[in-house]
């Protein structure tokens, strides 16, 4: 049999047939050069890079080389940066190690209202223990933080930290973290810019005294963070002592040298995927505004290239879902329906849009045109089959 | 109010300048019925109606202002008695018509 060509065994490459992957924030498939500098680790990269032999220094070459290709990227000096066991342990590193540092200046830590949830976690656990309070700054109804406001946070007495991302990963808009780095500076305080969902996607932010990335959302191996800190910044150790008390134990070489290639891969072709992928999110966002009853949500101009969000009155998140998944669609949704905690997603109820029927789309570098067009084509029989199991005609 | 005495609606204190508050009580309801109960309420009642929604469910707290904004109607009071909500809503001119 492995030697016949049966053209019905070849449903896979039909493209009828074939998934389409549209839930690439936060766990993308890996990008072929991250999966070829992961199987080269393995032979090169196994030992621990902490012993002095021969294969320990290999392992530990790498592990410089990964740091060294981060840093350039970010425009950070090499032992700025640090690899953690995963984006949020580097959220919480940079929180309460932050935080903690500057104990002595104060206990607040200011946040915007639509930081990922590990950060507002954190920045809570961080003020109870110092005696401070988590100070959340509104956004607007696009999920943009109030510039002002985050500037009379920052600039009130009493604050040890403050936290910006560069753009939301749920709804796409971006930060004014420019504006936010200077009143910051101004007022002494450092900044924490979470670029979970933008590097290796959108230009590479410059403006922070902290930075926490997610190899895993460019297409490289999860189980891997990456934590950058400027040499004026202190970060206090938390946990027991641990010569990386950041990443206790170490972390895994393979998985450091193939975020760190697949960052470069992906920092090479930006420009290009940039204008590619704004093209299919902007297709996208018009095709879906045409279905009835639909807010389509987000910034529409500054934004992150390859995310899309939306929500439609009367349907039922979790149902949505799995209808688009029947028909061959991987999408994600921030609906309390979809949770385990029955709370509806923090940055659209921050942001005032409607929290059910919500579906969040992050394209791949591999999504293509024909991908996006099916897609849009499936959306509004999907959600007129769960908007008639529920019985909303007319309403 | 604390009187103790026999339970009394509305009805009992007729008054043309207060219009009647109809109840819809969505507690227990999962997102996105809550909504739809209210919706299906609000299309039998004039614009101008007042329309109150109990609910129990903590996505109806941000997703009936979003449907009153949708809808052209207006929010015209929130509160929560331990887990249950409870939304008001003004009806405006376009009950029965969705924008395009």
């Amino acid at each position: 049999m492995t030697h016949t060509t049966d053209p019905a065994d070849r449903s896979a490459d039909r493209p009828a047939d074939r998934r389409v992957l549209l839930d690439n924030g936060g766990r993308a498939p890996w990008h072929p050069l991250a999966r070829q500098a992961f199987v080269q680790a393995m032979d090169d990269g196994w030992a621990d890079p902490r012993r002095l032999h021969a294969e320990g220094r290999r392992a530990a070459r790498l592990l410089d080389g990964a740091r060294e290709a981060v840093a350039a990227e970010l425009g950070a000096r090499t032992e700025e940066v640090r690899f953690t066991p995963s984006h949020t342990a580097a959220l919480h590193s940079a929180v309460l190690g932050g935080a903690g540092a500057r104990r002595r200046s104060g206990g607040d830590v200011v946040v915007g209202a639509v930081e990922r949830a590990a950060v507002l976690h954190a920045a809570e656990s961080s003020a109870r223990t110092h005696g401070g309070t988590r100070v959340v700054v509104a956004v607007d109804d696009h999920g943009r933080v109030d510039a002002d406001g985050f500037r009379r946070a920052v600039g009130t007495p009493g604050v040890a930290l403050a936290a910006l991302q560069a753009a939301n990963g749920e709804v796409g808009t971006r930060q004014p973290v420019v504006e936010a780095h200077e009143a910051a500076r101004a007022a002494g305080v450092p900044l924490l810019v979470d670029a979970g969902a933008s590097l290796g996607h959108d230009a590479t932010p410059h403006a922070w005294d902290l930075l926490a990335a997610d190899p895993a959302d460019w297409g490289a191996p999860a189980g891997v963070g990456v934590l950058a800190v400027r040499q004026r910044v202190r970060l206090l150790p938390r946990g027991p002592e641990d010569p990386e008390p950041w990443a206790p134990g170490g972390v895994s070489v393979p998985a450091a040298f193939a975020a760190a290639v697949a960052l470069q891969a992906v920092a090479a072709d930006r420009a290009a995927e940039d204008g590619r992928r704004r093209e299919l999110v902007d297709r996208l966002r018009a095709a879906v505004a045409r279905i009835p009853d639909v807010e389509v949500v987000g910034d529409q101009a500054d934004r992150l290239p390859h995310v899309a969000t939306f929500s439609f009155l009367y349907v039922d998140g979790e149902a949505l879902v799995t209808e688009l998944d029947r028909a061959g669609f991987a999408v994600g949704s921030g609906s309390a329906c979809t949770s385990s905690t029955l709370e509806p997603s923090h940055v659209l109820a921050a942001m005032g849009v409607l929290t059910h029927g919500n579906v969040r789309v992050a394209l791949d570098r591999s999504t293509t045109v024909d991908d996006v067009d099916r897609f849009a084509a499936t959306l509004p029989g999907a959600v007129a089959r769960v908007r008639d199991a529920l019985g909303v005609g007319g309403l | 109010m604390n009187d103790v005495g026999p339970a009394r609606t509305a009805d009992d204190f007729p008054d043309p300048d207060i219009p009647d508050i109809d109840v819809v009580d969505a507690r227990g309801l999962r997102c996105p019925l809550p909504v739809i109960r209210l919706a299906a309420r609000a299309r039998d009642l004039p614009p101008g109606a007042v329309l109150t929604v109990l609910a129990t469910d903590p996505a109806a707290r941000h997703d009936v202002p979003a449907w009153a904004r949708m809808r052209g109607h207006a929010m015209q009071g929130e509160d929560v008695d331990g887990d249950v909500w409870r939304l008001t809503v003004r009806l405006g001119a376009t009950t029965t018509t969705r924008p395009p």
